[in-house]
């Protein structure tokens, strides 16, 4: 059972999508509901296994000697194996892409536009994601990160806002160039260590050791570009990040939970399972762009976000800001400090997952409100189609015609801000923190964030909530019961690592101790 | 169409006689081919290493004295006569009796109903023929020919691709019943063409090879009478085409003056003991021209657009892999044969260091390029595919500039796997085609909601085109770029590759984009009926991917094999 149960994780939605297309051959008719109860079902026992192993997982041991670890040649000619494993970096990412997986089938119930591609391509895209938090061989990472894009251009692309074409087209491009670097570097590892495979734990042995020159540049630094390149359109890191306020605004709502709650901690997870262990020198050498990499993310989203008057593009660009804390908690590896280091690691592991409940909070609580007034303005703009309504606000005082929502939405708003007792409170601590260790005057200047976030979200909170009730929105009912469910679990969580993140610590710090081992010595 | 056939005669003859005779001054020139020629004789006629006592008659064309390799022995067993080799010849000759039944069953009355069974028949019959009894290795007719598991290989191609485009034919509305027997005879002779030229070792016959696939191509290609884009493309395809046989020829003949003689081995044998750089160069760049226009690499690509808009979908799907992957196959077998030290086993050089993997690497990027971001701007399918097989040739070319046998490997790998993805796309575009009546990217508006299951497929097609996980066309594409990296030679073009493969997305995506989210201007969504057998010839050709995605070592090992003949 315990070595089947990685690659039940994987390969259960496909399973469920296959079953999906079987009973679309034998035309249940009128019954359409049929392809959500197997997407639900499906995603449920997924959530119960990956809780199955929650509760099972030693994190003090390695991959090497833990019971679910499964390894198996599958091409010879190029060492190509199934290998897939589990360590304390990939449980806490497991455990979110499972939990948002399940409820994202749960807020995409109302979904009647060809109910069987959306949810075949949903589970497809959900063993993408787990297959690329479960391999520890290049290749299968590799392969695993490509399977999501095809399923996600459709989703984005059919399903989604007005400008769906075009924001589909552009996450695709977008990823696939980064991919393709990656995709570079993976094969110039796998030539220039010497050992000829894609295990990783064999590549942490040998790639440190390559010493080679191309074009007069030094191999490693070439190897750690292609895949920072890869990683980073994925974070998104400042330069590269154009895709995701278009590919998230136009998702269907469960589609941007996902690519907000998982798909961008994708590049985040990459650069510590790969980058980090198998290049210390250049993980050395680029710590200090890092970080200036992250504070410029945390200030140019929280700027960004302040200036949208779209509500859903305003969650978007404070995903950026939120991911500039990850990398800035990962530059402070270097940090001489050993508290720093592992404050700084630690607080970019919790960021990681703390966000994602955090976002897809916010994303599922946007999507409420547009499914009841099917605009998400918090002002019309000036060039609105219809002229009565340019420049007006589109929302105001909902606080007393909706009151449970309206106190969700604060909830999520203070964990989004960083709200003592809130989850996101003690990652983004943690990360200046480490930060705070090394680069001194680049985190202070990083913590003008958290006052940027606190401006956007009270802002909005203020003009969408507050004050007199907007004559259009008398009619708008309560937020529903499957609503409640799909989010009350999430601020359950949020709340409870605010108090106690212990648990999650737990599970985080063997790992993280292990990739520091990897690169304080060179320091 | 008799004026095009009568076109293509008289160029085609202009261009022999201008060639022939610069072969005859050539040979005249060459005072010493006479002694070239007994030296050759000798050559064949044993297999000792005693050249250099024979004297005088070789001093010039020296004879070869490392050792014969194993296969290069049997090559040159002259123990085979002209009547034993028709024994090595059945597939052939199944398909020579194959296209003159076709003749005698057009003039039968009520017999044209069977033309179709018969052509079938004959490949399927000539594949197991071959699958089931393969040859022993060997040269056959007086060392014209040779039969190995190389040309085994694309053999294979040849019949899978003919095989799939005599049965999309069958259904197309764009060849008229009426013609449907001049047609399948076509196809037949371009198909013996093929054969003879992936296993051609003679200079000569390469040229009557490359002849007799091309003169069908030039009528194939015209073979929609009364369209008039169909008759340009004829008469292009005819002028570029003559053109660059021509100039081929002419590189060979080259040869034949330096060498003096005809057999490949002879050739390099003598090369490389005597060779002249600069007039080896001269030769090598106008038999690539040759060769290159074949394979349309780029700069020779010209023609391909307007060929494949012009002609009928089934035939520019032919065109765009059985040609294709014969002209790869006499690319190989030439260039390593004769243009590398040591017939080119792994870790060879190119011969007297004239430098041609560096423009064939240069050429390679080039054609990558140029048809990729053509096929950008374009409306129409056909033409866009055009210029995606042009990509791929480019993307099959870096695994021919790496000199190793691995590399090769990854080259045929390569075509095997574009063979049915392409293939596939065409299929599709054919089915398209008589159930729309339209060739633009608009004419596939809203196609998925009406024929769900070939859509699906199309895209597996199409992602694998663009050589994206999880389909053959990124183990190809990983295949490739992997042996660049572990020979360490022109590295830079595995950057322009990737960079390629992301803007090959963008169009290959514009049909996805066209079949998904666009609907169609007229507002009919009734359900398409989709004949069983188009929907399988589909599915079967777009499930490949998928297949060879997941376990692809069999395949491998196979091509491995079937290089053994140049593996020492």
């Amino acid at each position: 059972m315990n070595s089947l149960i990685l690659s039940l994780l994987i390969f259960l939605p496909v399973i469920g999508s296959i079953i999906m297309l079987v009973v679309a051959k034998i035309k249940l008719e009128g019954r359409e509901d049929f392809y959500k109860i197997i997407a639900l079902f499906t995603t449920g026992l997924q959530l119960l296994l990956a809780g199955y192993l929650y509760l099972n997982f030693d994190p003090s041991l390695t991959v090497d000697n833990s019971p679910f670890t499964v390894q198996i040649p599958w091409i010879d000619y190029f060492n190509i194996e199934y290998f897939v494993g589990i360590d304390g970096l990939s449980m806490p990412m497991v455990l979110l892409t499972a939990l948002l997986s399940f409820i994202c089938i749960i807020i995409s119930w109302n979904i009647d536009k060809k109910p069987l591609g959306y949810f075949s391509l949903f589970l497809l895209l959900d063993a993408g994601m787990m297959g690329v938090f479960l391999s520890f061989d290049f290749f299968l990472f590799y392969i695993f990160w490509e399977v999501m894009l095809l399923p996600m251009y459709f989703l984005i692309g059919i399903w989604g806002g007005p400008k769906r074409h075009y924001a589909a087209i552009k996450f695709f491009l977008y990823t696939l160039f980064g991919s393709v670097f990656m995709l570079l570097g993976m094969i110039a590892l796998y030539f220039y260590s010497g050992a000829e495979t894609f295990n990783l734990l064999t590549l942490i042995q040998v790639a440190p050791t390559i010493d080679a020159q191309l074009w007069g540049y030094n191999m490693q630094w070439l190897i750690w570009i292609s895949l920072f390149i890869g990683f980073a359109i994925k974070i998104p890191i400042v330069p590269f990040h154009t895709w995701l306020p278009l590919a998230h605004v136009e998702a269907p709502t469960a589609i941007s939970v996902i690519l907000a709650g998982v798909l961008l901690k994708m590049g985040a997870y990459g650069l510590l399972r790969i980058s980090y262990p198998l290049l210390p020198g250049e993980v050395i050498a680029f710590a200090y762009p890092l970080a200036i990499l992250g504070v410029i993310n945390i200030i140019w989203g929280a700027m960004n976000a302040i200036a949208q008057i779209d509500l859903k593009k305003m969650v978007a660009y404070s995903s950026v800001s939120h991911m500039g804390y990850v990398c800035l908690g990962m530059a402070a590896i270097v940090s001489n400090d050993p508290v720093g280091r592992e404050f700084g690691m630690n607080g970019a592991v919790m960021q990681m997952f703390n966000h994602g409940t955090i976002t897809a909070m916010l994303f599922i609580l946007v999507g409420v409100i547009y499914e009841k007034a099917h605009h998400r303005w918090i002002v019309f703009p000036s060039d609105y189609e219809d002229k009565d309504l340019a420049g007006k606000p589109g929302f105001g005082g909902l606080g007393s015609q909706m009151p449970i929502y309206t106190g969700i939405v604060a909830f999520t708003f203070f964990a989004g801000l960083g709200l003592p007792g809130l989850s996101g409170f003690i990652s983004e601590a943690f990360c200046f923190l480490g930060g705070f260790s090394v680069f001194k005057l680049i985190t202070v200047i990083g913590t003008l964030g958290i006052l940027l976030n606190a401006i956007y979200f009270l802002r909005a909170y203020q003009r969408v909530f507050l004050g007199k009730l907007n004559e259009k929105c008398k009619e708008y009912s309560d937020i529903n019961n499957l609503e409640l469910i799909a989010v009350v679990p999430l601020a359950i969580i949020v709340l409870f690592l605010g108090v106690n993140p212990q648990p999650l610590i737990d599970i985080i710090s063997p790992a993280i101790e292990t990739i520091i081992s990897y690169i304080t010595p060179l320091n | 169409m008799k004026k095009i056939l009568l076109i293509s005669l008289i160029s085609l003859a202009t261009v022999w006689s201008q060639n022939s005779s610069a072969i005859s001054t050539l040979e005249d020139s060459s005072k010493n081919s006479s002694d070239a020629i007994e030296c050759m004789e000798w050559f064949v006629n044993s297999n000792t290493i005693e050249c250099w006592e024979n004297g005088e008659a070789c001093n010039i064309y020296k004879c070869p004295e490392y050792d014969l390799k194993q296969h290069e022995e049997l090559l040159f067993d002259d123990s085979n006569d002209n009547l034993v080799s028709l024994l090595s010849f059945i597939p052939e000759l199944i398909i020579i009796i194959g296209l003159l039944s076709i003749i005698l069953l057009e003039i039968i009355p009520n017999a044209r109903k069977w033309i179709f069974h018969t052509v079938t028949g004959s490949i399927v019959l000539a594949f197991l023929y071959m699958v089931l009894n393969p040859s022993e290795n060997g040269t056959l007719f007086m060392n014209l020919i040779a039969i190995d598991p190389f040309s085994t290989f694309f053999k294979i191609i040849f019949l899978v691709s003919t095989l799939v485009v005599v049965l999309i034919s069958d259904s197309s509305i764009e060849i008229k019943d009426d013609i449907k027997a001049e047609y399948y005879f076509l196809i037949l002779v371009v198909l013996l063409g093929l054969f003879l030229m992936s296993s051609s070792i003679n200079l000569l016959m390469i040229y009557l090879a490359v002849e007799l696939v091309s003169i069908p191509s030039y009528i194939l290609a015209g073979i929609s009478k009364n369209n008039k884009s169909s008759n340009e493309a004829s008469l292009k395809y005819v002028i570029f085409g003559s053109f660059a046989s021509g100039l081929m020829l002419f590189g060979l003949s080259w040869l034949y003056g330096l060498t003096g003689s005809t057999n490949i081995y002879m050739v390099h044998h003598a090369l490389a003991s005597s060779g002249n750089e600069l007039m080896l160069f001269m030769s090598l760049l106008f038999i690539m021209v040759g060769f290159g226009y074949k394979i349309s690499m780029a700069p020779f690509h010209y023609w391909t657009p307007d060929v494949y808009e012009g002609a009928a979908t089934p035939v520019t799907a032919f065109f765009s892999v059985a040609p294709k992957a014969a002209g790869i196959s006499i690319l190989i077998r030439f260039f390593y044969t004769v243009f590398t030290n040591d017939s080119g086993f792994s870790s060879s050089s190119e011969l007297l260091d004239v430098n041609w993997t560096f423009i064939i690497a240069v050429l390679s990027a080039l054609t990558m390029t140029i048809g990729n971001i053509l096929a950008l701007y374009q409306q129409n399918v056909k033409r866009m595919l055009a210029y995606s097989s042009i990509s791929h040739v480019g993307f099959m070319l870096i695994g021919f500039c790496v000199l190793s046998y691995e590399a090769l490997a990854s080259m045929m790998f390569y075509i095997f796997i574009y063979l049915f993805m392409n293939l596939g796309a065409f299929a599709v575009a054919v089915f398209v085609k008589n159930k729309t009546g339209g060739d633009n990217v608009d004419d596939w508006n809203g196609i998925a909601s009406k024929v769900p299951l070939i859509s699906a497929f199309m895209v597996i097609a199409l992602v694998s085109l663009s050589g994206l996980p999880p389909t053959s066309g990124f183990i190809a594409k990983f295949y490739v770029l992997a042996e660049l990296f572990r020979m360490e030679s022109y590295r830079w073009l595995a950057v322009v590759a990737i960079i390629n493969s992301v803007i090959s997305l963008y169009y290959y995506f514009r049909i996805v984009k066209a079949m998904y989210f666009l609907e169609s201007d007229n507002k009919n969504t009734d359900k398409i009926e989709v004949d069983i057998f188009d929907k399988w010839i589909v599915v079967g050709l777009c499930a490949q991917p998928i297949i060879f995605y997941i376990y692809w070592s069999p395949l491998l090992d196979f091509i491995r094999s079937s290089l053994s003949i140049w593996s020492s």
